[in-house]
């Protein structure tokens, strides 16, 4: 078996498991003013007469949005070039299914995408808005962290924007430089009231991203856009969540976690074949999925079982995420650690662009840092 | 009066869901909300509710609980009053403005009228575009401009077709996958070169990205511009940035960021600073009509206007941000008018009219430098080629618009008419200068792209003035990983 068919193989099988589990609750979500969807689900068949479909991360976004306008008249999507379908194409074709009124052009202002976000989350719609890039998500930094995190807190209830969800693309691409790069999920990190969803392919884009849109607290949703037209994964057409603040146990190992998420999935699966042919050593990799809420369990239940981590991540390593998860695994997996937690992280410097293929973590850092870890512990 | 409109708008708010098409009032309208509808109704157009006929005061009219509301409202107001200034109030006369009641408000006095009038949402006519020359390359009769002598004008047309060239020869460099990415100025070629040449060298420019004719006519050479684009080892930028993010200092040219409009509000620190100095220059800050809509450009006209820094705005508004018409971009008169709300003097100006935009810039400078105030230009253009290399613009506008632009209103070819009028440019120049600018560019590719990248340690280089320790440590473990996996790293940056 070639390492790339292990990595499908080792993939589709998380993604097969999760859908059989996912795939027989009836849910019934009440909105505020009182609007109530019912969620279908594909209970009542047997899991092979589910029509599946190839899709790309880029098609399971569409028909996660296509979806949502259809399953929820209060659907509305909007961003920046969002009408003729978006500049990487999320958004063909919702225009002419579900009209101007509801997939829709915004001036250039990102504080005004949020904010009207926002507003129109209170009011009672499920606003569903893109930033152009993660990087040029700033300008609304405000509105995200002191406005939309803090709604329904600030009001004890009174008002809140559950219904809003930012989509945003992020990570390296190999060649956007300082601006078309970032991954700053961290930088929300702080801000609790959100919840941040990274997913690592198709399956999890769609199953994810319908529940962000459906979950009644603002969620940012950043997808890595290397990752767009990458690989198809064999995915149901109709309608599914994934749970949020569940990570997913990729592949069960016994000598050392590895914790990872978005593009860096990848990355840290061909790392584990690689760990076991060069090491001998067996992994457990971890994809986080939500970075806010977290889940400590999985991550804990792992790391009580292996000993060592390592957490890889694409953001600078200073205050990136991986910090928040290495903090919380000294206070809480202390006794049964044998090994410091490591990071495999971007540099601490913007994304430059003629060095772009040295910045991000690669197998080869990881494993190294694995390596170390046996040699040292 | 204060009382009076909040509550009005509260009303409207309440009454927002109800209201549809204008109706005939439902109620008998006391004469004075009569008088309301007479005056104003009449000159709005009807419609569906929209989010202009919100701001209506027709829309507070045509409902019966929003009537009588109103006049609860006027009723109350009116008996506070005293009965003799009532009474006093000539309601016939829609000009009246009573010169001896004025209110004494902080920053100014205001006159009272007694009329409650709204200010149209927009002028009966759209501001008008200063123009120099008609399309077939004549000075317009009656137009008034200051003559450009022949050395000027040569050297624009020249700047003009060299950057017309860079472009196409850089899109197909980045076409043929020999750099990453490129961007065209293509259209706009006019604002690009006559602002240059209306400007002096200490004049500080905050470009947005599509102003590389600035540094064209500034004498950054192909060369460099070249270097940039293939990010080797002579990018002033030490190829931290994508192609076309210039920035040379000895140039006084800024270097440009992607994201957008964030160089505005700057503009305003770079202006004050340089008022504070007595320099005798401005800033030139270029935005997008799309950049228009960012929260730094009313934050950066605002200031420059409060601060009196000597800023020239330049609007480059050329129809379209990326596949956003300026349609669904703002509702105003384009971007002219806002200048006016923050108190800042400005002009629009046929952006394909190189003579125009020369003689806008000249005038514009003259005042931002000797009033010490800002000045806003919206030059009209339309952006011909694709956004960039990662656009197609067929998708989501009409191929004829396009060759419209491309054609009939082409800035180059309306510049040289009359160049070539005044005699003082020949077909022969002009096919022996787009022979030899091709040369010189495809020897600039071909230095730029044989030259080294940048040394890795660049890599690190610039994130402070000095090294701080975990960049240090960062770079020594990078130098081990390149070690030990060679393979795994492009082979073209020196380590
Ligand atoms: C803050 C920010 N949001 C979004 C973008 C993506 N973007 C790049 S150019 C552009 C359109 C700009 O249009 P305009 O200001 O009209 O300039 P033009 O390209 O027409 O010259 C957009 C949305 C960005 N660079 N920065
Ligand atoms: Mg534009």
């Amino acid at each position: 078996m070639t390492k790339a068919m292990r990595l499908g193989v080792l993939l589709t099988r998380a993604c097969s498991q999760t859908s059989r589990s996912q795939c027989n609750s009836q849910q019934i979500i009440s909105r505020s003013f009182s609007k109530t969807i019912a969620i279908s689900s594909a209970q009542n068949q047997p899991r092979d007469e589910v029509a599946h479909e190839e899709m790309t991360l880029l098609g399971s976004i569409n028909n996660a949005l296509d979806l949502a306008l259809a399953r929820d008249q209060t659907a509305i999507v909007f961003g920046e070039d969002v009408a003729f379908g978006g500049v990487f194409r999320c958004t063909k074709g919702l225009r002419d299914k579900y009209g101007k009124d509801r997939v829709f052009n915004t001036p250039l202002t990102e504080q005004g995408i949020v904010g009207f976000g926002i507003g129109a989350a209170c009011a009672g719609s499920t606003a569903i808005a893109e930033i152009q890039f993660a990087d040029y998500i700033l300008p609304a930094f405000d509105q995200i962290v002191n406005e939309a995190a803090k709604y329904r807190y600030r009001s004890g209830g009174e008002y809140d924007c559950g219904g809003l969800t930012i989509r945003a693309p992020c990570g390296l691409v190999g060649h956007g430089g300082l601006y078309h790069s970032q991954s700053n999920e961290a930088f929300f990190s702080h801000a609790s009231g959100l919840k941040i969803v990274v997913p690592r392919g198709p399956y999890q884009a769609k199953g994810l991203l319908l529940s962000c849109i459906r979950d009644q607290n603002p969620c940012l949703f950043f997808e890595p856009k290397a990752l767009y037209r990458h690989a198809k994964d064999n995915i149901p057409v109709g309608y599914y969540e994934l749970p949020l603040s569940k990570a997913e146990v990729l592949q069960t190992g016994t000598d050392i976690t590895i914790i990872a998420w978005g593009g860096q999935v990848h990355v840290a699966a061909e790392s584990i074949n690689m760990v076991r042919e060069k090491l001998g050593k067996s992994c457990e990799l971890i994809d986080l999925q939500t970075i806010l809420p977290w889940d400590e369990e999985t991550v804990f239940r792992s790391v009580n079982k292996t000993g060592r981590v390592v957490i890889a991540h694409e953001a600078p390593k200073t205050s990136g995420f991986g910090a928040e998860i290495a903090s919380a695994i000294q206070e809480n997996c202390l006794y049964h650690l044998k090994a410091p937690v490591k990071r495999v992280a971007g540099y601490d410097i913007p994304v430059p662009h003629v060095f772009e293929k040295f910045y991000g973590p690669t197998k080869w850092k990881i494993l190294d840092e694995v390596e170390r870890i046996f040699e040292e512990y | 009066m204060a009382i009076w409109l909040s509550r009005s708008k509260k009303i409207a708010h309440l009454l927002k869901p109800k209201i549809a098409y204008f109706p005939q009032p439902k109620i008998a309208p006391s004469e004075f909300s009569y008088k309301i509808y007479e005056n104003h109704v009449n000159s709005s157009s009807f419609g569906t509710l929209s989010g202009e006929n919100i701001r209506s005061p027709h829309v507070f009219l045509d409902n019966s609980a929003t009537m009588s509301a109103l006049n609860r409202q006027w009723r109350r107001t009116e008996s506070t009053r005293a009965g003799e200034q009532v009474e006093t109030v000539p309601y016939s006369d829609d000009n009246y403005e009573d010169e001896n009641q004025a209110l004494d408000f902080p920053g100014g006095r205001v006159s009272f009228t007694h009329e409650m009038k709204f200010i149209s949402e927009a002028a009966d006519k759209r501001i008008p575009c200063y123009r120099v020359l008609s399309d077939d390359g004549y000075p317009i009769a009656g137009s008034r401009f200051e003559q450009v002598d022949k050395e000027t004008a040569v050297k624009m047309y020249k700047s003009m077709v060299t950057l017309q060239i860079m472009d196409n020869i850089f899109y197909e460099a980045q076409r043929q996958g020999r750099i990453s990415f490129y961007l065209t100025s293509t259209g706009e070629e006019a604002i690009n070169i006559a602002t240059a040449a209306a400007l002096t060298s200490d004049d500080v420019i905050l470009p947005q990205y599509r102003e590389p004719g600035i540094l064209l006519w500034r004498g950054f050479t192909l060369q460099e511009f070249a270097n940039q684009c293939f990010g080797n080892s002579a990018d002033y930028g030490k190829g931290k940035q994508m192609p076309i993010h210039y920035g040379s200092n000895k140039h006084n040219f800024f270097t440009i960021s992607s994201p957008i409009a964030t160089q505005l509000p700057q503009a305003a620190g770079v202006a004050y600073s340089l008022k504070m100095d007595k320099k005798e220059a401005c800033v030139v800050a270029f935005t997008g009509d799309g950049g228009t809509s960012e929260g730094d450009f009313h934050a950066g006209l605002n200031f420059a206007a409060v601060m009196d820094a000597p800023v020239l705005f330049i609007c480059r508004n050329n129809g379209w941000a990326i596949s956003t018409p300026i349609s669904e971009q703002f509702r105003s008169d384009g971007v002219v008018v806002k200048g006016q709300a923050y108190g800042i003097r400005s002009i629009r100006v046929d952006g394909n009219d190189a003579l125009a935009v020369y003689n806008t810039i000249r005038a514009a400078r003259e005042m931002v430098i000797h009033e010490q105030k800002p000045v806003l230009v919206e030059a009209l253009s339309y952006r011909v080629g694709h956004h960039s290399t990662s656009d197609d613009s067929t998708k989501y506008r009409p191929v004829d618009e396009i060759e419209h632009w491309k054609t009939a209103r082409n800035p180059l070819a309306r510049f040289r008419k009359w160049v070539h009028k005044n005699g003082w440019w020949t077909d022969d120049e002009e096919s022996e200068l787009r022979g030899s600018i091709r040369k010189q560019l495809l020897n600039a590719i071909q230095v730029a792209e044989k030259m080294e990248k940048p040394v890795l340690a660049e890599m690190f280089s610039d994130v402070y003035d000095d090294l701080p320790s975990n960049l240090h440590e960062q770079e020594k473990s990078l130098r081990e990983t390149i070690k030990r996996h060679r393979q795994d790293y492009p082979t073209d940056v020196p380590v």
